[in-house]
C-alpha cells in the first residue's frame, strides 16, 4: 500500500473527473460524484500521516520507475516532512471546495466538476513530484483547469471580468514558467537526469558553471515567486479573488508557490538563494506592510480579502529567506495556515456574497443580529488570520517574526511586526462594518438568513482545525522539522559564510513557543 | 510472383483503391450518395499502411532496377502519410456537403495523392521522385480548388499549379545538371561518382534540387504561397496538404542530404541553419498579425518546418531521427487543429476569423478543449507531442553544436506562443450578447462519426506522441540507422539514431 499511495491519491480525482464527464447531467448527480470523490481522496491522502515516520531520513512512500527513456523522465513520487501535510491539506479543501460550489454553479456543472477534480491531481502532483520534468508537467496542468475555470464561471463584476482576470492569471504564471523549462533543461543538458535527488547533488558538487547558475536559480525563483505572489509580483491577485469561484481563488495563491520555493530553489540552489535572500526579505517585509495597508483601504471585501492574503503570505516567504530553522518551521506552518484560514475566508464572504449579490463593504451593516452564528464564524476565522494566542495563526507568525528579530535584522522583524498590528486592524474593521454597527439599508430590507447546514457542515472542521492546529503545533511541526533540519544543514552547511544563526537556539526557541501556546491552553 | 511487386505493394494497394473508387463512381446513380467512397478510400489506404508494416520483414533492399527501395525509414514515413491520409479521408466524409461536385472523385484524388506521396518516400531513383512528386502534387493541385463556387479556391489552386509546377522545374533542372555531372540519377549512386574536388556543375545541381524540395516543405524563403494556398482550399484538404506531402517532401530532402551530398556537408550545414532560421522568425512574426485561423496556421506551418530543420544542423546523422519524429508529431497535431478547424468553420467556411471562434468551449466544450489542448502541443508544452518533437530536434541542432540555433528556436517558441494564446484565448471567452440575438442563430456544432472519429485518432496520436514517445523514437531511429548502414561513416561521427550523450 505504501509504495502506491501517492499514485492512488493522483488517479483518484482523475477517475472521479472521468465519471463526472460520463454520469448524465441531471440534476445534482455531478456535484454528488464529485464530492465522493473528493472525500475518497482526502481519506487516502489521510493514510500519509498516519504511515509516515519522522524520524526516517529522506522521502518516503516513494515509487519510481522508468517513463520516457529519451529524455530520461521518471514517473518519481515521493513525500517528506515539507509536502506531508500540504497533500494533506490539498486533500481536505477539496470536499470544502465542492461544498462551496454546490449553490454557485447551476450551469454547466459537469464541466465545472470535471476539471475541479482535474486540478485536484495536478496540485497534488506539484507536492509530490521528485522528477523535474514530471514536476513541470503538473505545474502547468494546475494552471489550465484553473484559468478555464476562472474564465467560464467568473462573477464578471466587469465586462468580461471573468475572462479578463483569467488571461492575466495565466499569462503572469505561464510567462515565467518558460524560463523556468529552458532552465529545467539546461540542468539536464549537463547531467542527464531530472531526478530532484541527483540535481542536487550535481549542483552541490560545482557540476555547473556558477555564472550560469545564477541565472537557473533566477528562472526558478521567478516562475514560484509569481505564484505565491511576491510584492511586486501581484497583479494577478487582486482581480482573481474578486472574479474567480470560491474553490478555485481559495487554492490560487499560496502553498504551490511557497513549497516550490523552498523544495526547488531552496533546496536545490543554497548558495543561490542565500545571495537572493537579502532583496526577498526586503520584498517580503515590504509585502507584509504594503498588502496590509492596501487591505486597509479597500471598499470591496475580494480585494481587501487579496491584499490581506498577499500580506500573510509574505510571512511565509519572510520565514523561508531569513534562513532560520524556526523560520523555515514556520513558514511551512503558516503555509498551511494560509490554507485552512484564507479556505474559511473564502467561504464565509462567499456566504455573504451569496446572499447580498454585493462585495462592498459600506452596503452592509450591522448583520450580526441576524445572522449570529455567520458572525460568530467570521469572528473566529478573523481571530485565526490576526494570530491570537492558541490559535494557528499565532504559532507561525510567532516563529517567523522572532527568528527574524533573533536571527535577520530587528529593522525587518520590526516592519514585518507593524504587519501584524495593521493585519487586526483591517479584519476587525471589516468586523465591525460588517457585522455590527446600524444596521443598513440593504441588511434591514433582506430576509434573515443565516448559515444553513451545508455551510456549518464546510465551516465548522475548519474553525475547529484552527484549534487544533493552535493548540498542539508539536503534533504538526515535528514532521515538518524532520525535513526542515535537512535543508537548513545543506544551507547552512554549504555556505562559507553563514548568517550566524545556531540551529539549536532556533530550536529552543521553537519549544518555548510551542510551550507558550500549551501553557495559554492550561 | 515476382518478388520485387512486395517492394511497392502499398502503392499497388493505393492504386487500385483509387480506381476502384473510380469506378465505383462511374456505376453509382448520380443522385446516390458518395458517402460509401470515402468508407472505401479509407478501407483501402488502412490496407496500404499494414502492407507497408508487412515490409518490414523483408530484408532491405532496392527493386525494379535500383528505382524503389524500402527499409524502416521508407517504412515510417510510408505508415505516417497513411495514417495522415486515413484521417483526411474520415474527415472529409463528414465535411463534403451532400450537394458537392465530383464527391466520388475527391476521395479518388486523395488516394492518388497518398500514392505519389508513398512513392516519393522510397524511390531512389531521382526520376521516379519527379515523377512521384507529380502524382501527389497535381492531386492537391485539383484538391485545393475544390470549393469552386468561391473566389478563393480556384485562385489557391491556380497560384499553387503555377508556383509549384515552376518549383518541380527547379527539381527537374536540377536532376538533369546532376546526370550531366555524375552519368546517374540513382540517389545512392551520385555521392561516389561525384569527382574531388566538387565541380560548381555539382553545386548548381543541388542548389536547384533544394529549391524544389525547400519549396515543397514551405520553408522559408520559399513560403509565398502557402497562406493564399492553405486560405483557399477546404479544410480537409489543407489537414492532408499542410502534413502528408510535407512528410514526403522532409523525407526526399533527407535522403538526398544524407546519401547523395554527404560530402556538401560543410556547404549545406549552414544552408540549413539559415532556412531554419529564416522560417521560424518570418513564419512566427507573421503569425502575429494574422486575424484569419487558417492563414495563422499557415504561416505557423512554415515556422514549423523551421524547428524541423533545426534538426538538421545536427552533427552527422543524428537529425535523422529528431527530424522524423518531428515530422510525426508535427503531423498529429496540425491534422488535429485543422479538424477543428473544418468542425468549427464548416466546409464553406461561414466563420474564418479568430473572433469567430469565440466563446467555442461554451458551445461545443469537446471541440473547444481538443482546440485548446491542439494548441498546448503546437506551442510545445510538454507532455504533448509539440514538446518532444521541439525538444529532440533543438537538442540535436545544441550537440551539433548550433547553441544560437537553439537560443534562436526557444525564442521563437515564446513568440509563437503569443499566437496560440490569441486564440486560445478567444475560444474561452464567453460568446457576445451580440451573439445570440443574431437573425439566424449559429448552427450548433455537430460532430458526426467520422469526424468524431478522426478528432480522437489525432488527439490519441498527440497525446501518446506526448506521454509515451519511445516507440516512436525507437521507429525513427531505426529509420536512420538505414542511414548508417548504407553510409560508409567515418570514424567520429556520432552513433546513428541515437542523440549523442543521452
Amino acid at each position: 500500500m505504501d509504495n502506491i499511495i501517492l499514485s492512488l491519491i493522483l488517479i483518484a480525482p482523475l477517475a472521479g473527473a472521468l465519471l463526472v464527464i460520463l454520469v448524465p447531467d441531471k440534476g445534482k448527480l455531478p456535484a454528488w460524484v464529485a464530492l465522493a470523490t473528493a472525500l475518497v481522496t482526502f481519506l487516502l491522502t489521510l493514510h500519509l500521516p498516519t504511515h509516515f515516520s519522522p524520524s526516517a531520513p529522506g522521502f518516503q512512500f516513494v515509487q519510481d520507475s522508468s517513463w520516457i527513456a529519451n529524455p530520461a523522465i521518471r514517473y518519481h513520487v515521493g513525500v517528506d516532512g515539507l509536502s506531508l501535510w500540504l497533500v494533506v491539506l490539498t486533500g481536505l479543501l477539496a470536499p470544502i471546495g465542492v461544498l462551496a460550489s454546490w449553490k454557485t454553479i447551476q450551469t454547466r456543472s459537469k464541466v465545472y466538476y470535471a476539471l475541479f477534480l482535474v486540478q485536484q491531481t495536478a496540485m497534488v502532483g506539484v507536492f509530490v513530484s521528485l522528477d523535474m520534468m514530471l514536476y513541470y508537467g503538473f505545474w502547468e496542468l494546475s494552471l489550465v483547469p484553473m484559468a478555464i475555470l476562472i474564465a467560464m464561471y467568473g462573477r464578471n463584476l466587469t465586462e468580461n471580468g471573468g475572462p479578463k482576470a483569467a488571461i492575466r492569471f495565466f499569462l503572469y504564471t505561464f510567462i515565467p514558467s518558460a524560463p523556468l523549462l529552458v532552465a529545467i533543461l539546461w540542468l539536464y543538458a549537463k547531467t542527464h537526469s531530472f531526478q530532484f535527488e541527483v540535481l542536487q547533488a550535481a549542483i552541490a558538487n560545482g557540476t555547473f558553471p556558477a555564472g550560469a547558475l545564477c541565472w537557473a536559480a533566477l528562472a526558478f525563483l521567478i516562475a514560484f515567486a509569481v505564484k505565491v505572489p511576491v510584492l511586486g509580483l501581484h497583479g494577478w491577485l487582486s482581480d482573481l479573488f474578486s472574479e474567480a469561484p470560491i474553490a478555485m481563488a481559495m487554492v490560487a495563491a499560496g502553498k504551490l508557490g511557497l513549497y516550490s520555493l523552498i523544495r526547488f530553489h531552496v533546496n536545490l540552489f543554497p548558495v543561490q538563494a542565500r545571495q537572493a535572500a537579502p532583496w526577498l526579505i526586503g520584498l517580503a517585509a515590504v509585502g507584509i506592510l504594503y498588502g496590509a495597508l492596501l487591505a486597509l483601504v479597500q471598499k470591496d471585501f475580494w480585494k481587501l480579502l487579496a491584499y490581506g492574503t498577499m500580506s500573510s503570505l509574505s510571512f511565509c516567504t519572510l520565514g523561508i529567506y531569513g534562513f532560520t530553522l524556526a523560520g523555515l518551521d514556520g513558514a511551512v506552518f503558516q503555509t498551511i495556515n494560509e490554507g485552512v484560514i484564507g479556505a474559511a475566508l473564502f467561504v464565509l464572504l462567499g456566504v455573504l456574497y451569496d446572499r447580498f449579490g454585493t462585495s462592498q463593504i459600506s452596503l452592509y451593516g450591522g448583520l450580526a443580529k441576524k445572522t449570529p452564528a455567520l458572525a460568530t464564524l467570521f469572528v473566529i476565522t478573523g481571530l485565526a488570520l490576526v494570530g491570537l494566542p492558541l490559535f494557528n495563526g499565532f504559532i507561525g507568525e510567532f516563529l517567523v517574526l522572532s527568528s527574524t528579530f533573533t536571527g535577520v535584522s530587528v529593522g525587518w522583524g520590526a516592519t514585518a511586526t507593524v504587519g501584524v498590528i495593521l493585519s487586526a486592524a483591517y479584519l476587525l474593521t471589516l468586523v465591525q462594518k460588517v457585522f455590527y454597527g446600524p444596521q443598513s439599508e440593504m441588511v434591514s430590507k433582506a430576509p434573515v438568513l443565516d448559515l444553513n447546514g451545508l455551510e456549518r457542515l464546510n465551516l465548522w472542521p475548519l474553525a475547529v482545525l484552527f484549534l487544533v492546529l493552535g493548540v498542539a503545533p508539536n503534533f504538526w511541526l515535528s514532521g515538518i522539522e524532520s525535513s526542515v533540519i535537512i535543508t537548513s544543514k545543506k544551507v547552512l552547511g554549504s555556505s562559507t559564510n553563514p548568517i550566524g544563526i545556531d540551529p539549536k537556539h532556533m530550536l529552543t526557541l521553537k519549544l518555548d513557543a510551542s510551550s507558550a501556546a500549551t501553557g495559554g491552553q492550561q | 510472383m515476382n518478388p520485387d511487386i512486395l517492394r511497392i505493394l502499398p502503392e499497388i494497394v493505393l492504386t487500385l483503391t483509387g480506381v476502384l473508387i473510380m469506378l465505383l463512381d462511374a456505376g453509382m446513380p448520380p443522385a446516390s450518395s458518395r458517402r460509401p467512397l470515402g468508407w472505401v478510400g479509407a478501407l483501402g489506404v488502412t490496407a496500404a499502411l499494414w502492407t507497408s508494416l508487412l515490409q518490414l520483414s523483408l530484408p532491405d533492399g532496392t527493386a525494379f532496377y535500383n528505382t524503389v527501395q524500402t527499409d524502416a525509414f521508407s517504412v515510417f514515413f510510408h505508415v505516417l502519410i497513411c495514417g495522415i491520409v486515413i484521417v483526411a479521408l474520415l474527415l472529409s466524409l463528414d465535411a463534403l456537403p451532400a450537394n458537392q461536385h465530383h464527391r466520388g472523385e475527391y476521395f479518388a484524388l486523395i488516394v492518388f495523392g497518398a500514392v505519389g506521396m508513398c512513392l516519393m518516400t522510397s524511390a531512389v531513383e531521382l526520376l521516379v521522385v519527379f515523377i512521384a512528386l507529380e502524382i501527389s502534387s497535381i492531386s492537391t493541385y485539383i484538391l485545393a480548388g475544390y470549393r469552386k463556387n468561391t473566389a478563393k479556391s480556384p485562385e489557391a489552386a491556380i497560384k499553387y499549379f503555377l508556383l509549384g509546377s515552376f518549383a518541380t522545374g527547379f527539381l527537374l533542372y536540377g536532376v538533369a545538371l546532376i546526370f550531366g555531372a555524375t552519368g546517374t540519377t540513382q540517389i545512392n549512386e551520385i555521392a561516389g561518382r561525384i569527382p574531388h574536388p566538387t565541380p560548381s556543375l555539382v553545386l548548381a545541381a543541388f542548389a536547384l534540387l533544394m529549391v524544389g524540395v525547400l519549396f515543397k516543405v514551405s520553408a522559408a524563403p520559399f513560403h509565398v504561397w502557402t497562406p493564399d494556398v492553405y486560405e483557399g482550399a477546404p479544410s480537409p484538404v489543407v489537414a492532408l496538404m499542410s502534413t502528408a506531402p510535407k512528410a514526403a517532401a522532409f523525407a526526399l530532402l533527407i535522403r538526398l542530404l544524407y546519401t547523395s551530398f554527404p560530402m556538401l556537408e560543410p556547404l549545406w550545414h549552414p544552408l540549413m541553419w539559415a532556412v531554419a532560421v529564416l522560417s521560424m522568425t518570418v513564419g512566427n512574426l507573421a503569425a502575429l498579425r494574422q486575424e484569419n485561423v487558417k492563414r495563422m496556421l499557415a504561416y505557423s506551418s512554415i515556422a514549423h518546418a523551421g524547428y524541423l530543420l533545426a534538426a538538421f544542423a545536427g552533427l552527422g546523422l543524428s537529425g535523422i531521427a529528431a527530424a522524423s519524429f518531428y515530422t510525426a508529431a508535427y503531423a498529429a497535431m496540425n491534422v488535429g487543429i485543422f479538424a477543428v478547424v473544418t468542425v468549427v468553420s464548416g466546409y464553406e467556411e461561414r466563420l474564418p476569423l479568430i473572433g469567430d471562434f469565440r466563446g467555442l468551449i461554451y458551445r461545443a466544450p469537446v471541440v473547444g478543449g481538443l482546440l485548446l489542448f491542439f494548441l498546448t502541443s503546437l506551442i510545445g508544452i510538454p507532455f504533448t507531442a509539440g514538446f518532444f518533437g521541439k525538444f529532440y530536434s533543438f537538442s540535436s541542432a545544441l550537440q551539433g553544436g548550433a547553441v544560437w540555433l537553439g537560443l534562436i528556436g526557444l525564442l521563437n517558441s515564446g513568440l509563437a506562443a503569443a499566437y496560440y494564446l490569441k486564440l486560445a484565448v478567444s475560444v474561452a471567452q464567453p460568446p457576445l450578447a451580440a451573439d445570440a440575438k443574431l437573425a439566424t442563430p449559429r448552427a450548433p456544432i455537430q460532430v458526426g462519426v467520422a469526424v468524431g472519429a478522426a478528432l480522437a485518432f489525432s488527439a490519441a496520436a498527440t497525446l501518446i506522441l506526448g506521454i509515451a514517445p519511445s516507440r516512436v523514437l525507437r521507429s525513427a531511429q531505426a529509420g536512420a540507422a538505414t542511414f548508417h548502414r548504407a553510409e560508409s561513416t567515418p570514424p567520429g561521427v556520432a552513433a546513428p539514431g541515437k542523440l549523442t550523450g543521452q
